[in-house]
């Protein structure tokens, strides 16, 4: 789901050689204050409007999170967690959910198929479903659980970030609509800035714990947060503490890659090499009674 | 010519080069999802998603003619003494000086390691090939055993890839053993030099 250039890719799965990297974009952040959100969803509408998306209705099941999860239709989601403190001060955190754009994306690292996932220069993580393959690996490399297969078509659907508004300078549908703005859009710098300057207001309300989760493990996420109790992160419905690609990921699609293909391609030569110089191994009888025929 | 003595019977050729054959298939699609350089074999198969789609069924009907081989040979692969002192003898072996090591019944004990290695193998490769089959049975597993298993089905399947390497070579190097599995007959002098207990055992 992109109209970017390919000039401005960075980063393609199942790709060893570089993507096209003679021009550099800046590098822009999608920041969610969650003490200014209110929980009107109004982000989850915009989202559906902008990229054309129904999900199915659902039933109430007592919470507020409507849908109940992420889907191949909802590409961010409002989660309500109603957490008590030791004094039992009810607090109700609020977290809008969706794709973090990791710098280090675990999708692209796990993907199987050359160019379904890609990552712009300006930090974009982009799914083009016309290459993808529908294996799910990018659910299993992904740290925050967020690509859906479609039961439709196979295919693994995720917040895109809005890379076709951003890519003509408009900001992310959910930054335009929300009412509040506890969404900003801009670049990741000046987004950085602006997220300290809320902490310490935050902290000058009393909010001691606030701060910014920009999570160092993936590199840095072009979707950070403002959370007021930034050392409890899970407390938001399980936003990783520190999140990071999974060893076994790392492993599977790093390092034992090449080595297990250097292995076959040894095998091969050992053999072919072991021909060369000790020769078949042949029944004396056999190879005469040949000769004889 | 000397006397042909039959080592396979027409069942279980059959159901060694239906293995070979799925073997070969799941091999090439498996490869072309595991890495980059490898994913142009996806266009034997039809492209990616076909190559997706079509992988765990080659693999599992792989794996039931493969329980039938095992089930045929396990008997004939029981490791025992005279084994630890041929696979003592490798090098002795791989020079053409047979006659060193001890002699074999109906298989050395390269070829039972070899037997083994395969059962391991297929094993894993079935159970973990399963746990992160997203079509039907992704949902059932948590995403930390996924991650496990998509790695232990690599290292698995690596390790066969090379197994069926050095088996494949094997019968090239060993002449008069494709014969074996083509025709289901060695030659008595094959048998009298390879599996000289089991030439015995046959004649007896």
């Amino acid at each position: 789901m992109s109209m970017q250039s390919s000039l401005d890719i960075q980063a393609r799965s199942a790709t060893t050689t570089p993507s096209a990297s003679v021009r550099r974009t800046a590098e822009v952040a999608k920041l969610i204050d969650e003490s200014k959100c209110i929980g009107c969803k109004a982000c989850q509408v915009a989202c559906m409007e902008w990229n054309d998306l129904r999900d199915e209705v659902g039933h109430n099941v007592g919470v507020y999170d409507n849908p109940q999860d992420l889907s191949p239709n909802s590409w961010t989601l409002m989660r309500f967690a109603e957490v008590e403190d030791k004094e039992s001060n009810l607090s109700w955190l609020i977290r809008k959910d969706g794709c973090m754009h990791c710098a280090d994306p675990g999708c692209l690292k796990a993907c199987p198929a050359p160019g379904a996932i890609v990552q712009y220069s300006n930090g974009i993580v982009d799914f083009k479903q016309e290459n993808c393959i529908g294996c799910g690996n990018c659910v299993s490399g992904c740290p925050f659980d967020i690509p859906r297969i479609s039961a439709k078509d196979k295919k693994a659907y995720k917040c895109t970030l809005c890379s076709d508004r951003v890519s003509v300078g408009l900001e992310p549908a959910c930054v335009k609509t929300c009412p509040t703005g506890a969404i900003t859009f801009g670049d990741k710098p000046e987004m950085l800035q602006y997220a300290q300057l809320r902490v310490g207001e935050l902290k000058e309300r009393g909010y001691s714990d606030a701060g910014v989760y920009d999570p160092a493990g993936v590199g840095g996420t072009h979707v950070m947060y403002v959370l007021r109790h930034s050392s409890k992160p899970e407390a938001y419905s399980g936003l990783p503490k520190d999140p990071q690609i999974s060893p076994m990921v790392s492993l599977w699609k790093g390092a034992f890659k090449p080595l297990a293909l250097l292995g076959m391609g040894a095998a091969i030569l050992a053999g072919f090499f072991h021909y060369v110089r000790v020769g078949p191994n042949t029944v004396e009888e056999d190879e005469k009674s040949k000769e004889a025929a | 010519m000397s006397r042909q003595i039959q080592r396979y019977t027409e069942g279980e050729r059959t159901n060694h080069w239906m293995v070979a054959i799925l073997f070969v298939l799941a091999a090439l699609s498996g490869l072309a999802l595991f890495h980059p350089s490898m994913f142009w074999l996806a266009n034997l198969f039809g492209g990616g998603p076909w190559t997706r789609i079509l992988h765990p069924f080659i693999g599992v009907a792989m794996f039931l003619f493969f329980l039938v081989t095992m089930l045929r040979f396990w008997g004939h692969n029981r490791l025992d003494a005279n084994d630890r002192k041929w696979l003592a003898g490798w090098r002795d072996v791989l020079a053409n000086r047979e006659d060193r090591v001890p002699e074999q019944g109906r298989y050395n004990a390269g070829q039972k390691a070899m037997f083994w290695l395969m059962v391991i193998c297929m094993w894993v490769l079935l159970v973990t090939g399963i746990m992160f089959w997203r079509a039907y049975f992704g949902d059932y597993f948590p995403v930390g055993v996924i991650r496990a298993a998509s790695l232990l089905h690599a290292i698995a399947a690596t390790v066969l890839i090379i197994g069926i390497i050095i088996h494949v070579y094997a019968a090239i190097w060993t002449k008069g053993s494709i014969g074996a599995m083509v025709r289901g007959t060695v030659s008595e002098a094959w048998a009298k030099k390879h599996h000289a207990a089991w030439y015995r055992q046959v004649n007896r």
